[in-house]
């Protein structure tokens, strides 16, 4: 046996959190040791042979950039670990040098029992295929040899509830009917070790709820899953430690709701006002909260809310860079992290709603706010929560239709709602009850 | 489900191995085990083949219509219009043979040079051998040539030509047209990662290969000098074996041609210089490959 490194030991892991860790005196089934890896990433690159020839001499520039800096990590047979970080963090990277897709530089990784070498849904399904012939190409390049992918065929497609579609083509399934089967390969592998990308958000909400059981079932049966995510919903509820990367290092190991709320304050903090926040700034900062508030129904600000009143919430951001069809999306959170609502709002998306007063607000769902430029942003909603304290934060998305998700989440205010009359639950209800007792 | 319970037997991790810690190397050209390389490979390129037989109509039959339509023009080219042709006994036989045979080469290298691109969605994200990738390619060439064989084959016994033993001469000298074709597609494929013009560079090539190995016309047609370097390229005398074998057993044999034993020795060192140089560039570049897509 290797030694047993507890976290506490880590190189570049500065605060350990004293979470309990119940595989402690497992055996080691994913021993990390100062993994390292950068990457080349050609500046100039020369990627035909008539540009060779054309400049026979000129070199090959590159600028490195350092994707892991020296990862120690032991995680133990039957531990669901968690992996978080933020993009470009180098967790990705990490869970393919275990996957063996990409070679570290320098440092080892050792591993008892057999390793599914998938790190994403649905990887190499062609088609082209049937869904019964996708799965036995899966299960072979699992590692099962042809009588085993075959004698597997129905068990898969039974998870999947596709029994009836087997003889379909792949290109004639549904997106949802292709992630269900894609998933169902990936839990029958039956492997000792899984290594899991962003997965978790599949299907409709009884194949999730399938999913839930066999993860937890994974769990249970000894099975060492690691799983990357920023689903920090699913870290908690699943992982029994979970290791936060940052900036190429291990910033933290240990308990998944710790990590999880360090991660959220890495990543989701009121952004310092100056520039001075570059260190944690979320790639695409574009915009900082200039102020938030609640008002009472005479626009005095106040601090906190008393049950009879309405939420009436006013926001002014601004714009760091040209925003093209911001989206802003409001959420709310009680003091247990639970989502309670959210909803979203576009500036631009019809006239009447151009709070912004720059004009351009036309009904066309069309428009951008220039660098400098101030929204003002105020809703007022029915209060029905009940007594407690609430978060509220705003995700800044631009210009949603390209595709450009850099989202930026800002901590808007924290409110208390007081003077509620107590109800169970997490809101209130004021039902239109009838009875009537026949007989 | 009884995840766990059930413990699968693999080419190298036995039961008892289970607990033991391994290093794991990374991604390579080979590793994991040679039954899951041959597992795959049969996979992936029965897969391939089935997918351009049944994948149309008229599958089998348009794979077969390239060969036998370049064979219709080139006949007639050869035999009517320049009238080479009907001083060779079996012309006919002669160049399609030649035509199916250095078709295998030129179609399945082809193939093998874009493949590790293709596949680029598995080998980012996932761990297999990557040999398998351009071996497919070859893999799947392969089954269409035997195919294509029947095909000759009834044309041979339709031309008046009798079955000898020597007919299976035709085994060696398709396992040499393969390792010399897996070899260069070894090479290719990891070429092409790096520089994409690999491709344009290489029909060219294949092009001026096709009638640098004699496919056409017999090799003795071209003069002594010019045989003298043909005789460098390792298909030519695999093609003239093959004509001495399968159709005129009175051609000159490739030894005869090049004067002597020795003088086979180039194309011997060329056809294994190939092979060799094709699996070193693709196991050096295998690590990195995921990297480069």
């Amino acid at each position: 046996m290797p030694t047993d490194l507890t976290s506490a030991e880590l190189p570049g892991a500065p605060e350990r959190i004293s979470g309990h860790d119940p595989q402690a005196g497992d055996p080691v089934a994913i021993e990390i040791r100062d993994v390292s890896k950068t990457f080349r990433i050609p500046t100039d690159r020369i990627d035909t042979f008539k540009e060779r020839a054309v400049h026979p001499f000129r070199p090959n520039n590159y600028r490195t950039l350092k994707a892991l800096e020296s990862i120690s990590l032991d995680i133990r047979k039957g531990e669901f670990f968690g992996i978080v970080g933020r993009n470009g963090s180098g967790k990705s990277t990490l869970l393919k040098i275990l996957a063996s897709i990409y070679r570290a530089d320098s440092g080892t990784v050792r591993m008892a029992g057999r390793l599914a070498p998938f790190i994403e849904l649905g990887v190499g399904f062609d088609p082209d295929l049937a869904a019964r012939d996708n799965i036995i190409l899966n299960g072979v390049m699992m590692g099962l040899s042809q009588a085993e992918a075959k004698d597997r065929v129905d068990a898969v497609l039974e998870f999947a509830e596709l029994e009836e579609f087997a003889d379909l083509k792949l290109k004639n399934y549904s997106s949802g009917m292709a992630v269900r089967l894609a998933f169902s390969v990936m839990l029958q592998s039956e492997a000792d070790i899984l290594l899991i990308d962003e997965v978790l958000a599949v299907g409709d909400a009884s194949f999730q709820q399938k999913c839930a059981d066999v993860f937890h079932d994974m769990r249970d049966s000894g099975r060492t899953v690691v799983l990357v995510t920023h689903d920090m919903g699913a870290v908690q509820t699943y992982c029994n430690r979970a290791m936060l990367i940052h900036d190429a290092e291990v910033h933290m190991i240990g308990d998944p709701e710790e990590v999880g709320r360090e991660y959220l304050r890495l990543n989701f903090a009121r952004d310092p006002s100056g520039e001075g926040g570059d260190a944690l700034a979320v790639p695409g900062l574009h915009a900082r909260v200039v102020d938030a508030w609640l008002e009472d129904e005479g626009g005095v600000r106040i601090d906190n809310l008393e049950g009879d009143q309405k939420i009436r919430i006013k926001t002014v951001i601004e714009a760091r860079e040209r925003l093209d069809n911001p989206v802003l999306g409001f959420h709310l959170y009680n003091a247990d992290n639970l989502h309670i609502f959210g909803f979203n709002h576009k500036p631009f998306e019809d006239e009447d709603e151009d709070e912004d007063g720059d004009g351009d607000g036309d009904g066309d769902g069309e428009g951008s706010v220039a660098a400098g430029e101030r929204m003002e942003v105020s809703f007022e909603l029915d209060n029905h929560l009940t007594n407690g304290h609430y978060f509220l934060r705003c995700w800044v998305t631009r210009d949603r239709q390209a595709g450009d998700m850099a989202l930026q989440a800002i901590d808007l205010l924290d409110f208390v709602v007081f003077n509620v009359t107590p109800a169970p639950g997490v809101m209130t209800v004021e039902p239109e009850v009838d009875t009537r007792i026949e007989g | 489900m009884e995840a766990g319970t059930v413990t699968m037997p693999t080419a190298e991790v036995g039961q008892e191995e289970q607990s033991e810690l391994r290093e794991i190397t990374g991604p390579a050209a080979l590793g994991g085990g040679r039954k899951r390389f041959l597992e795959l490979l049969v996979l992936m390129s029965v897969t391939d083949f089935k997918k351009t037989y049944f994948g149309t109509m008229l599958g089998y039959l348009w794979s077969l219509l390239r060969p036998l339509m370049l064979f219709g023009v080139l006949l007639v080219v050869f035999t009517k219009i320049l009238r080479v042709g009907s001083t060779i006994p079996n012309y006919s036989m002669f160049l399609l043979i030649n035509i199916v045979l250095f078709g295998f080469f030129q179609e399945a290298t082809m193939n093998a040079t874009q493949s590790v691109v293709a596949r680029e969605g598995i080998v980012r994200k996932t761990q297999f051998p990557r040999l398998v990738i351009p071996f497919s390619a070859t893999a799947t060439g392969l089954f269409n040539l035997l195919v294509n064989l029947i095909a000759v084959f009834g044309f041979m016994l339709a031309s008046g030509l009798y079955p000898r033993l020597s007919w299976f001469m035709l085994i060696p000298v398709i396992l040499a047209l393969t390792a010399l074709t897996a070899g260069m597609s070894m090479l290719l494929s990891a070429l092409y990662v790096r520089r994409r013009d690999t491709l344009i560079i290489w029909s060219v090539l294949s092009m001026a290969l096709f009638y640098g190995s004699a496919v056409l016309i017999p090799v003795e047609f071209a003069g002594e000098t010019l045989q003298k370097i043909m005789f460098i390229n390792p298909i030519v005398p695999i093609l003239v074996q093959t004509r001495v074998w399968m159709i005129d057993p009175n051609a000159p044999t490739a030894v005869e041609l090049a004067g002597g034993w020795a003088h086979l020795i180039p194309a011997a060192v060329v056809f294994i210089a190939v092979c060799v140089l094709g699996w070193w560039y693709f196991n050096r570049e295998a690590p990195r490959v995921a990297e480069e897509l």
